[in-house]
């Protein structure tokens, strides 16, 4: 094996690390979120800094490979789309750490009434986006471009759930004006996880930047499908 | 415009089939790089624009090379008037056991020019345009042999510019070159495309990257593929000349 091909395989066994331990970061912060399970909310901001660890690892992994070895061609989009992909998955980290923060400070008598979870399908959203993650962490491990491009019609659906949930918790809380900081909260939580669809499909650009050399960035929904 | 045209070429050194029906088109002012492993054939196409390889025994060649529309090896064509037009610097600097001036005049000389003033003028002016003016100024009397390595790489530029071609070809001109060197010949070349077409033959990928517009890639005596630096070295079309280009080659 060459010398670069060590440093690709070990930067990718990095990323595919932070994209597990970011995956279950979300999974948690959703279940702390659903359940009202605040010990599970405080182990997922405790955990952020493992994700703030390999970012950095990462960031300096990708300077090293640019800096020593020069990369060219497929090996160089790897370490380029390796490089916005850390910065996806920090974001995304960052928002399951703000979303069991959300949890932590509800108060221990209001916990998110059941009715809200369900109006606003909240729980629907969070399973897309696990799902978008798992998806392309697929589409990273077996190099399929065409795994990677499934990704941009999944996130029709959280930007249809996001589109009408202010209308939702607006209606909510004119019936139930006691939980109108709930609502609230989880207007926030929403849009956050609207963001995350945002960063699973720049994730999804980027292993298809890296696999095919095509550039996906800025093109509409209809388009991307198309390209692909 | 096109440059250089070469047309279906094949290259024999006695049985051994060296080139093996290659085309290229290379534009006028740009420079081109060619790159493979050792024994591909990219110095032997190289050396085939300004019929070097006419001095190796046993060779024959089939196939045409244009050069701004002649053909190069017709028989009415003059190979000496061929050389004055298509200059070349070689892996080695190889400077003659003459002074400064005397290795940049020394073209002109021997194509038949005696005004001193027109000589002196060219010297000072190529020299100049090679950016060794400043290191060499107060020792155009001395030998050529008291320069460092690079700055007899850039000598034996200027030396070939002193005639006044309009193609340089260069083959690995800076491998025995340390980097400060080795960036200024780079520095030289990227002026010189100005005015010139630039051949380089180079083992270095990143040389390759930094100084042509087009690179071909040889493998085997083919020319696999050939087209935009830029895309060969982001998005090469060929397996094989990513494999070559990311070292991942045999």
């Amino acid at each position: 094996m060459k010398v670069i091909e060590h440093e690709i395989v070990s930067l990718k066994n990095s990323v595919s690390e932070m994209w597990s331990l970011v995956h279950q970061q979300i999974y948690n912060a959703g279940e702390a979120m659903l359940t009202g399970d605040k010990e599970l909310a405080y182990k997922v901001i405790s955990r952020e800094r493992r994700v703030n660890a390999f970012e950095l690892k990462i960031d300096s992994d990708c300077e090293d490979i640019i800096a020593l070895y020069a990369p060219v061609a497929i090996d160089l989009r790897f370490v380029l789309a390796m490089y916005k992909i850390n910065t996806n998955l920090e974001r995304l980290g960052d928002f399951a750490e703000s979303i069991a923060r959300f949890t932590c400070n509800l108060p221990e008598s209001e916990p998110i009434d059941p009715q809200l979870i369900k109006e606003t399908r909240v729980q629907e959203m969070l399973d897309q986006l696990l799902e978008m993650i798992s998806l392309a962490q697929e589409a990273f491990d077996k190099e399929s471009s065409e795994i990677a491009s499934r990704i941009f019609i999944k996130d029709n659906l959280i930007d249809e759930i996001n589109h009408h949930s202010t209308t939702t918790i607006a209606k909510y809380i004119e019936q139930h004006p006691g939980s109108a900081l709930a609502g609230l909260y989880m207007a926030g939580v929403i849009r956050k996880m609207e963001r995350f669809g945002d960063h699973c499909t720049n994730i999804a650009e980027e292993l298809i930047f890296y696999l095919d050399a095509k550039v996906m960035k800025h093109m509409g929904k209809t388009e991307k499908e198309t390209e692909k | 415009m096109i440059k250089i045209d070469a047309q279906n070429v094949d290259f024999y050194y006695g049985d051994f089939h060296a080139l093996k029906h290659i085309s290229m088109q290379i534009e006028a002012h740009t420079s081109v790089a060619f790159i493979g492993p050792s024994g591909c054939g990219k110095s032997t196409f190289l050396r085939l624009f300004n019929r070097m390889n006419d001095l190796i025994p046993d060779t024959h060649l089939t196939g045409n090379v244009f050069i701004d529309g002649r053909n190069i090896y017709d028989k009415s064509e003059k190979v000496d008037q061929l050389r004055k037009n298509v200059g070349m610097v070689f892996q080695k600097p190889n400077p003659f056991p003459k002074t400064i001036y005397e290795n940049v005049a020394y073209g002109l000389r021997v194509n038949g020019i005696n005004d001193e003033s027109y000589i002196e003028e060219t010297v000072v002016k190529t020299i100049k345009q090679v950016a060794l003016w400043d290191e060499v100024k107060d020792k155009l009397r001395e030998s050529a042999f008291a320069l460092s390595g690079g700055q007899q790489q850039r000598l034996c530029i200027a030396r070939a510019l002193a005639i006044s071609p309009s193609i340089l070809l260069m083959d690995e001109p800076t491998s025995a070159l340390d980097p400060i060197s080795t960036g200024k010949i780079e520095d030289l070349i990227h002026e010189l495309k100005e005015q010139y077409t630039i051949v380089i033959v180079t083992h270095n990928m990143q040389q390759a990257a930094r100084v042509s517009d087009k690179t071909g890639y040889f493998y085997l005596g083919e020319l696999i593929e050939y087209g935009d630096t830029r895309k060969i070295f982001t998005n090469p079309e060929k397996e094989s000349t990513q494999n070559y280009i990311t070292g991942r080659f045999g």
